[in-house]
């Protein structure tokens, strides 16, 4: 099978690479360009691990074909940091111990980004369904959700 | 040691020394390794719970292009009967190495019975599909009563069953029996005013970490291997691949990565030796992934039960005779975790008079693995059940109940050996006082109380204490961190030595570069690697007074240790100026070398775990649906090192034990083929499915450890579910026996009820 050309930026970088037609966006991250922050706990779209950003919006990278990203921007969560400096999200999952084995949270945090650029003052109840796309087996969810009330807050500039 | 014991460090809620790489992406987990020239591996897997291997086929695969080698059951030695030890189940290595390849029998949906590596992952799946084998389809075992009754097919028509006063004459399904008696519980039932009894099932579940198995092995020909993966235990992929394959101990060596969750699951091996063997053949790198669908068919699960129990009391509540009928799926090979559940079921209670009888039987499904405090969430959920019952009978609070059976300092233990100071009594009085105990409750809504217990392990641990050039602290140890455990382990080395928490950091080495460790498991790291790393610290603090008074000329007994620094007994030479760890770290060279700390144990004493949590629940009367309202945790740590990891086991545990309570279950058809192996099907809780969890911390100190540190991972896991199934019955009125408590199962309860 010959493979395919694709254009696309990721983390805000022009990025080419060659992909299989049917290779999944999730196994070109991981397996050709090594980009293995994204996780992979299912490639059924049911645990969130490999969840990215396709032009702002929150999809599972292993729904999603690779060729699908031509010409789109991704970000995954190698580019959720700014900088040299952690994201708000980033720095409360670690203040809060949201995170036990650490497999799911970077599909949380990625998914919490898309959650508070939508919404800034989401309720409990909106940051709970808005994360029932992700699992996570360790923490009971309970720390992650008050990390992203926490960010929430410091991101809308009140005292954290 | 006392409770007034002062800390500077201990009990601070400091950020992981791992954690900046673990919310960046960075961190290393085990599908994330990848060496140049690796080729992917993946195993053919029986379509049939029970069948005879006729001949299998891979000259197709063979030929294909971009295919370097395929492994079957031939190609692996034979391994001669051995039990294992040191993990956190039970079994046989002549089992663990037909479970790892198959020879001439499958025995569940998913047993590996060939494998391929290839190029890439495209080629791996179209050369499975080429390979062709015949199956002589057998009659598949899929439940304990059908296993255990007479005329049953056979599971393994060469097992007899052990424990039996007179030895069988007739291969069987039920691999072991075992009891545990005190007194005579006939004497004790016809002395009760009130007997309880009840037979409650709980189904298959799995430990749902949510990262696949994955590992990379490479072996030259000289027969040294390397194997990367994610494990709970590296040295036991160690010994385990090496009695697997033949190998010798010294020329494997294990590197573990980060660990995507493991509650037990990961403390045996499944892909490495074939990945040792695809890589023997291909002469590459080969790395091997599963998919879900692998890990729910073909990882052990926890096993299902069914328990039975009969419980009198006098009218007062006293307990008089307890009797546990606990029968335990195995899996395909003998050693669930019955004999665990059976010592811990009656633990938390003082009574005159139990008998406990367990059953390991086999069944056509994957051979089980520890599963979080294995075994006792099951046989407890039963004996939690039936307390309730008669509770309810005797009009008594459920805590009161509790309280007046309760174990204390000096009980001797339904299992044997005499608590030392426990806090079950402790948490009872804590859950009594408990704000939302005293919450009101609605219409349709309902509130359970359960007691968990677990013991504890300790088992061996080494650990290292390099100071740097600079006065820094590196801890090498070998326990694979699975949830949060440098944090702890760099907490304790900053309390003995006096350093910043900043200062100290911590690696998990490898086989070759740490120390022998057991598993990550028994809730031991942070007790026993948490001594062993006290006692390097300490080593350290011994070898820095040496060089002090070297440097000052007096003896070392005249040297003190305070807050990172070395300083002279009261009266000695007032001329000298203290030397922080810095400092003598800089002269080193001058004064006899690095510093370098070590300890080595096998740490007895754990500490026995306890634990009372409280679960409001509310059940929709139209669909049965049953939505946790509140949930508390109360559990006795002994000591909380780094209290949001304490607190983040309570409530992670409590989650799962909710999930095992109200929805997972395996559901197989009548073939044993499974039906649900994905995580669509398979229902573990997501974040709207529960409330916050509420814990609280007890603190009774275990004497056995430097800080009074008791094991906390396990015992969260095991009172959920009674707590849960207990609120549903005082939320319908109705005692449902069996779970999960799903929508369908509760809803057929409120319509029975109906008629």
């Amino acid at each position: 099978m010959s493979k395919v050309h694709v254009e696309t930026r990721i983390n805000g970088e022009r990025m080419e690479f060659l992909c299989e037609p049917q290779q999944s966006m999730l196994d070109v991250l991981r397996d050709n360009l090594r980009l293995t922050g994204t996780k992979e706990g299912c490639a059924t779209g049911d645990c969130g691990a490999c969840s990215v950003l396709l032009d702002g919006r929150l999809v599972c990278s292993c729904l999603m074909l690779a060729v699908e990203s031509g010409g789109h921007e991704l970000t995954t969560i190698e580019g959720v940091a700014r900088g040299d400096e952690l994201h708000p999200i980033q720095r409360k999952f670690l203040e809060h111990a949201a995170l036990q084995c650490g497999i799911c949270t970077p599909g949380f945090i990625v998914a919490a980004k898309a959650l508070l650029d939508e919404n800034p003052n989401p309720t409990e109840e909106e940051i709970r369904f808005y994360l029932a796309g992700n699992l996570c087996r360790c923490t009971g969810y309970d720390k992650i959700i008050r990390a992203v009330q926490d960010a929430a807050k410091t991101l809308r500039g009140e005292a954290a | 040691m006392s409770e007034a014991q002062d800390f500077k460090y201990i009990g601070r809620r400091v950020v992981r020394p791992d954690g900046v790489d673990k919310v960046t992406g960075r961190a290393n987990f085990g599908a994330d390794f990848a060496l140049p020239g690796m080729l992917y591996g993946k195993v053919l897997r029986s379509p049939h719970a029970h069948a005879r291997v006729k001949k299998i086929d891979v000259s197709a695969a063979a030929a294909m292009e971009g295919v370097y080698a395929i492994v079957t059951g031939a190609d692996f030695p034979k391994v001669g009967s051995e039990e294992i030890t040191g993990g956190e189940g039970a079994g046989d290595f002549a089992d663990l190495a037909t479970n790892v390849m198959a020879r001439d029998k499958v025995v569940y949906h998913g047993h590996a019975l060939a494998a391929v590596a290839a190029k890439s992952n495209a080629i791996v799946d179209a050369a499975l599909s080429a390979i062709k084998v015949e199956y002589e389809v057998l009659k598949p075992v899929l439940d304990l009563d059908t296993a255990m009754a007479d005329g049953a097919p056979l599971v393994n028509d060469k097992l007899f069953t052990a424990g039996l006063k007179e030895k069988p004459t007739r291969p069987s399904n039920v691999a072991a029996y075992m009891e545990f008696k005190r007194g005579d519980i006939d004497k004790g039932f016809a002395e009760a005013e009130v007997v309880v009894e009840g037979t409650f099932r709980t189904p298959t579940v799995h430990q749902g970490y949510i990262e696949p198995h994955a590992c990379v092995a490479t072996i030259n020909q000289g027969g040294q291997a390397t194997i990367w993966c994610c494990t709970q235990g590296h040295f036991d992929v160690r010994s385990m691949t090496c009695k697997v394959l033949n190998l010798n101990v010294a020329d494997v060596r294990v590197i573990p990565s980060e660990i995507g969750g493991g509650f037990g699951g990961k403390t045996t091996i499944y892909l490495e030796p074939v990945a040792v063997m695809l890589s023997k053949k291909a002469g590459r790198p080969v790395k091997m992934t599963m998919t879900r669908d692998e890990v729910f068919r073909a990882s052990g699960p926890a096993s299902a039960t069914k328990c039975t129990v009969k419980i009198g009391a006098k009218k007062d509540g006293t307990i008089t005779s307890m009797h546990a009928w606990l029968a335990y799926e195995a899996g395909a090979y003998k050693g669930s975790s019955m004999a665990p559940g059976a010592m811990c079921i009656f633990a938390p209670y003082n009574v005159p008079n139990f008998l406990i009888q367990g059953y390991d039987v086999l069944v056509n499904k994957p051979k089980v693995a520890a599963y979080r405090a294995p075994g006792a969430p099951q046989s407890m959920y039963a004996c939690e059940s039936v307390l309730d019952d008669l509770a309810r009978q005797l009009k008594m609070d459920p805590l009161d109940l509790r309280l007046k059976n309760a174990v204390s300092e000096g009980s001797v233990a339904a299992y044997g050996p005499k608590f030392n100071a426990i806090g079950f009594k402790q948490c009872l009085e804590a859950a009594k006082k408990h704000p939302n105990y005293k919450l009101k409750l609605g219409p349709n809504e309902g509130r359970g109380i359960a007691a968990g217990f677990w013991f504890n392990a300790g088992m061996q641990s080494s650990a290292e204490v390099h100071i740097n050039e600079n006065g820094t602290v590196t801890v090498v140890e070998g326990s694979p961190d699975i949830g949060g455990s440098r944090a702890s382990m760099a907490l304790m080395a900053s309390e003995e030595l006096g350093v910043p928490y900043e200062n100290v950091r911590v690696l998990v080495a490898d086989t070759e570069s740490a120390g022998y460790n057991n598993v990550t498991g028994g809730s031991r790291v942070t007790f026993a690697t948490g001594m062993a790393v006290i006692q390097a610290s300490r080593d350290i603090i011994a070898q820095c007074k040496q060089r002090a008074a070297a440097t000052w000329g007096i003896e070392a007994d005249m040297v003190d240790w305070k807050d990172g620094q070395a300083i002279p007994k009261p009266g000695v030479n007032a001329d000298v100026k203290p030397l922080t760890l810095a400092q003598i770290a800089a002269n080193a060279g001058r004064t006899g070398g690095p510093l370098l700390g070590r300890a080595s144990l096998n740490a007895r004493g754990p500490g026995p775990g306890f634990s009372i949590n409280m679960a409001d629940v509310r059940v929709d009367p139209e669909t049965g649906k049953v939505d946790v309202l509140r949930f508390t945790a109360i559990q006795d740590a002994g000591r909380a090192i780094h209290p949001s990891y304490v607190e983040g086991q309570m409530q992670g545990g409590a989650a799962q034990g909710l999930g095992w309570a109200l929805n997972e279950e395996y559901v197989y058809d009548a073939n044993g083929v499974l039906q649900n192996a994905g995580f669509l099907d398979y229902r573990m809780p997501v974040a709207s499915d529960l409330p916050m969890i509420d814990t609280q911390i007890i603190e009774v100190p275990n004497p056995n450890h430097p800080y009074g540190v008791r094991g906390v991972g396990e015992v969260p896991i095991v009172a959920p579910l009674a707590a849960a199934a207990n609120a549903v019955r005082d939320a319908t009125g109705i005692r449902i026996h069996d779970l999960p408590l799903s929508p369908p199962r509760v809803l057929a309860a409120l319509e029975a009820r109906k008629g």
